[in-house]
């Protein structure tokens, strides 16, 4: 119990101080996980990298990861559970009130302006996404063709991820078959 | 009966985003805004930089409001736990069975394609967020002229804005903050 008590808590910790998730989150991991010999250094990358490689949200895939390498199922649980609770409460308090403020001139003058800014980090992280991971004629030709598809067309995302997943598969074998 | 169709959305979003991130933005776009109407463009927009400005997941946080908003305090639940759904039981399997999942040949290939894809994804989104943000529609049918299709002090913000992002890369709620002040400010 009490290990499942300080993995709930310790989730809870990185739920409610990472702000943005994703890499943000791993400093502060790894210095809980370290420091009471949970897991190592490299194990930590080890777990961070197949969080990313399923479904789902980074942070969340890493919590469960992690607890279920401690306390098997109920631990995995607790972890995931301790990693979702400060988002609840937070933006359950946010939209209790946010709906109240929102028609207030001066927070309408100031959320237009945040979307400005919203719409400016979209780019900025598209931009960086680009760069990292589109490689190759290939990359270019399927960033281009989901973006098509996405915005002019009325197609679900999740054909365009399923077929793009085909496709590097695909391409990866005629690539063996070649060499 | 909505708390079953919140379940099956966010599951099916969970399931079926790949790469962390803004990488939900396509799925939860086209599922909240588009499909079920749950929120308006302007509200998602809200919500965008609400979850950039608090702790915690952009998924986690999108599926908390839209539940609260929907059906209360279990709908939040409910949205929250069924997001994470996916997640849990896959890797729990892929534990177990499979630690070295992400260096499977198969499974490179497939985020080879997915990787640039979701890219694209993530840009039809903003593209999505941009035309809600930057274009001023209403004004452009009450005057007539092509001039005012264009929000132009929002444009310029947002250059700014986009400008000062590339060139120092500060946490994203510092951007929002500086944004909200420049609204208030200039009276957007």
């Amino acid at each position: 119990m009490k290990v499942l008590w300080v993995l709930y808590s310790t989730f809870f910790k990185i739920g409610a101080f990472t702000f943005g998730g994703g890499y943000a989150m791993l400093p502060l991991l790894q210095r809980e996980m370290v420091s009471r010999k949970w897991t190592t250094d490299e194990e930590i990358l080890d777990y961070y990298a197949l969080g990313q490689s399923v479904p789902g949200i980074i942070a969340i895939n890493t919590a469960t990861f992690i607890g279920y390498k401690i306390k098997k199922i109920p631990g995995a649980v607790a972890a995931t559970a301790g990693m979702v609770t400060p988002s609840l409460l937070i933006i359950m308090t946010i939209a209790a009130f946010f709906m109240k403020f929102r028609d207030i001139p001066v927070v309408g003058s100031a959320f237009s302006g945040i979307t400005a800014a919203v719409v400016a980090l979209i780019v900025s992280s598209v931009i960086k996404m680009a760069k990292k991971s589109v490689r190759g004629w290939y990359g270019i030709i399927l960033a281009i063709l989901a973006f098509c598809i996405s915005a002019f067309l009325d197609i679900s995302p999740i054909w365009i991820i399923l077929g793009a997943a085909a496709a590097g598969i695909a391409i990866n074998r005629a690539g063996v078959r070649n060499k | 009966m909505i708390f079953l169709k919140l379940m099956i959305t966010f599951f099916k979003i969970g399931l079926f985003s790949y790469g962390g991130g803004l990488s939900m933005l396509p799925l939860l776009q086209d599922e909240i805004v588009t499909k079920h109407g749950w929120l308006t463009a302007q509200q998602f927009i809200d919500m965008i930089a609400i979850s950039e400005s608090t702790p915690g997941p952009i998924g986690i946080n999108m599926a908390t409001f839209v539940g609260f908003k929907t059906a209360g305090v279990l709908g939040s639940v409910l949205a929250s736990v069924s997001v994470c759904m996916p997640s849990l039981i896959i890797v729990i399997i892929l534990a177990h069975y499979f630690m070295k999942f992400h260096e499977n040949t198969i499974v490179k290939s497939a985020f080879s394609g997915l990787r640039p894809a979701v890219t694209g994804l993530i840009a039809a989104a903003g593209f999505e967020v941009a035309k809600v943000a930057l274009v001023d529609i209403q004004k452009f049918v009450d005057t007539g002229k092509l001039v005012d299709l264009l929000d132009l002090k929002m444009i310029l913000l947002f250059a700014a804005m986009l400008f000062a992002i590339l060139k120092w890369n500060r946490h994203p709620i510092v951007y929002i903050a500086v944004a909200a002040v420049i609204g208030v400010i200039f009276k957007f």
